[in-house]
């Protein structure tokens, strides 16, 4: 195991390929033998700073602290809590880190986590900040496709739906292009399309491949993954827009037929529509388990930052 | 034209572009400095066509940085028994800290009087700068 003893997390790129391959392998020695790590964590505890609500984020950093045997403590609202309006987010983690051994926080304010980092004598994890970065939703994605296709090199991977605000999806593709022979299908509609300096970034910095395509048939028989995300209907300009192709990116089973019989369908959930519910059955479907996934990549985050013993 | 004594000792912020040396006697706090300072606006300048001129006298310490992202044109004389005893380059800094605030409205740094907004240069010739905190560029215009 690699030692990360005291550093925090704020964003996927703080960890370098050895570090997260470290994590992964803990992660998948974790869920094969959950009980061996029951007290590994014994007497630590984690605080749960959540300035806004995010229960299935919130539930999964506490599911994993309770399976290795710590302690929980947080809120969930700001608004209900000590923690004053007008106060700097730098005196509240000055006068909180005391309270625990390593904290996750949640913020809407973009580079709020890495603010509160620089006062934290305790790991900092960032749970998700505004539209800016979510590195354990990351961490689940890489995960899962590691548990599933055993390797995260050489993927050929699809990403249909809000491109374009989608923070998940600009983590993990910038997190799998790290990795050799990337190849990523872009599918969204026009208004919805990567950020120009994301991809600009990633032609610079990588030698990924890619390759944007506007219908989801295009992409569908060639790649690994088909990561889907969410379309809210207030992203698009107009109501007509919103209904011509709010169809073309929902996957049915009349689409995914047309997918090798290996592929992955991913989503970080909550799904809405763009996933017909007929699909769920199909053994191509990992994303309930991605979320079951993402217990253990905490988990084996936590035991990390916090050097726990007995690894 | 206007005549105005050359200073014995201190700092001549010399091609100013016409209309920001007001601006620049702001964001430097000249006023406050306690040294007599002369503002010259709209000289005429073979480069320039216009220029503002700063004369601050007995004092040298001036915030380079704060220049270099005003504008290449500036040069700053440091002024010794009425002569020029050094140029200080000007230059665009690489990092900056509190002289503007980050364009990303949903940054912490709009949001938390505690945190000073930071930024590392991304494009000189745009003045691009990507914010410390969100990540987020900024491109640094004036006027
Ligand atoms: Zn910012």
């Amino acid at each position: 195991m690699i030692d990360l003893r005291g550093r925090h997390l704020i964003s996927p790129n703080d960890l370098d390929l050895r570090e997260i391959s470290s994590i992964m392998s803990l992660a998948q020695s974790m869920q094969q033998n959950l009980s061996s790590y029951a007290s590994l964590c014994r007497g630590k505890i984690l605080a749960t700073l959540f300035y806004e609500p995010s229960t299935r984020t919130k539930l999964s950093f506490e599911s994993a602290m309770l399976r290795m045997g710590g302690n929980i403590l947080g809120f969930s609202d700001a608004s209900t809590t000590a923690v004053s309006k007008g106060e700097s987010i730098a005196d509240t983690i000055r006068v909180l880190d005391s309270y625990a051994d390593i904290v996750v926080m949640r913020h809407p304010k973009e580079g709020a986590p890495k603010l509160a980092a620089q006062y934290s004598r305790v790991p900092l994890i960032n749970g998700g900040d505004g539209g800016h970065q979510h590195p354990t939703q990351t961490l689940t994605d890489l995960l899962t496709i590691h548990m599933y296709l055993g390797r995260t090199t050489h993927l050929k991977v699809a990403f249909c739906g809000d491109l374009k605000y989608g923070r998940t999806v600009h983590s993990l593709i910038e997190t799998l292009a790290r990795y050799p022979g990337a190849t990523f299908y872009l599918i969204s509609p026009e208004e919805l399309r990567l950020p120009p300096r994301l991809k600009e970034h990633l032609e610079q910095h990588s030698d990924c491949a890619l390759i944007e395509c506007r219908r989801m048939e295009e992409a569908l028989p060639a790649v690994d993954i088909l990561y889907m995300t969410r379309i809210q209907k207030e992203r698009f300009f107009n109501e007509a827009d919103y209904l011509r192709l709010k169809n073309s990116y929902v996957l049915d089973s009349e689409k995914l037929a047309q997918a090798k019989a290996g592929m992955l369908v991913m989503h970080p959930l909550p799904r809405v529509n763009e996933i017909a519910y007929e699909i769920d059955a199909d053994p191509r479907a990992v994303y309930f388990r991605q979320a079951e996934l993402g217990v253990y990549a905490r988990m084996s985050l936590m035991a990390h930052l916090l050097g726990v013993d007995g690894l | 034209m206007i005549e105005v004594a050359a200073i014995k000792k201190g700092t001549v912020i010399d091609h100013i572009a016409a209309g920001q040396g007001l601006w620049i006697f702001n964001k430097l706090n000249l006023g406050q400095l306690g040294h007599p300072v002369v503002l010259l606006m709209n000289v005429p300048s073979k480069r320039l066509g216009k220029k503002d001129i700063i004369k601050i006298e007995n004092y040298t310490d001036v915030d380079t940085a704060m220049l270099g992202l005003i504008g290449s044109s500036i040069t700053v004389n440091i002024i010794e028994n009425e002569h020029v005893v050094d140029k200080v380059p000007v230059f665009i800094p690489d990092e900056v800290r509190g002289l503007f605030s980050c364009g990303n409205p949903r940054c912490v740094t709009n949001s938390d009087a505690y945190v000073i907004p930071l930024f590392h240069l991304h494009d000189a010739r745009s003045l691009a700068y990507v914010c410390e905190y969100c990540e987020e560029i900024t491109k640094v215009a004036w006027k």
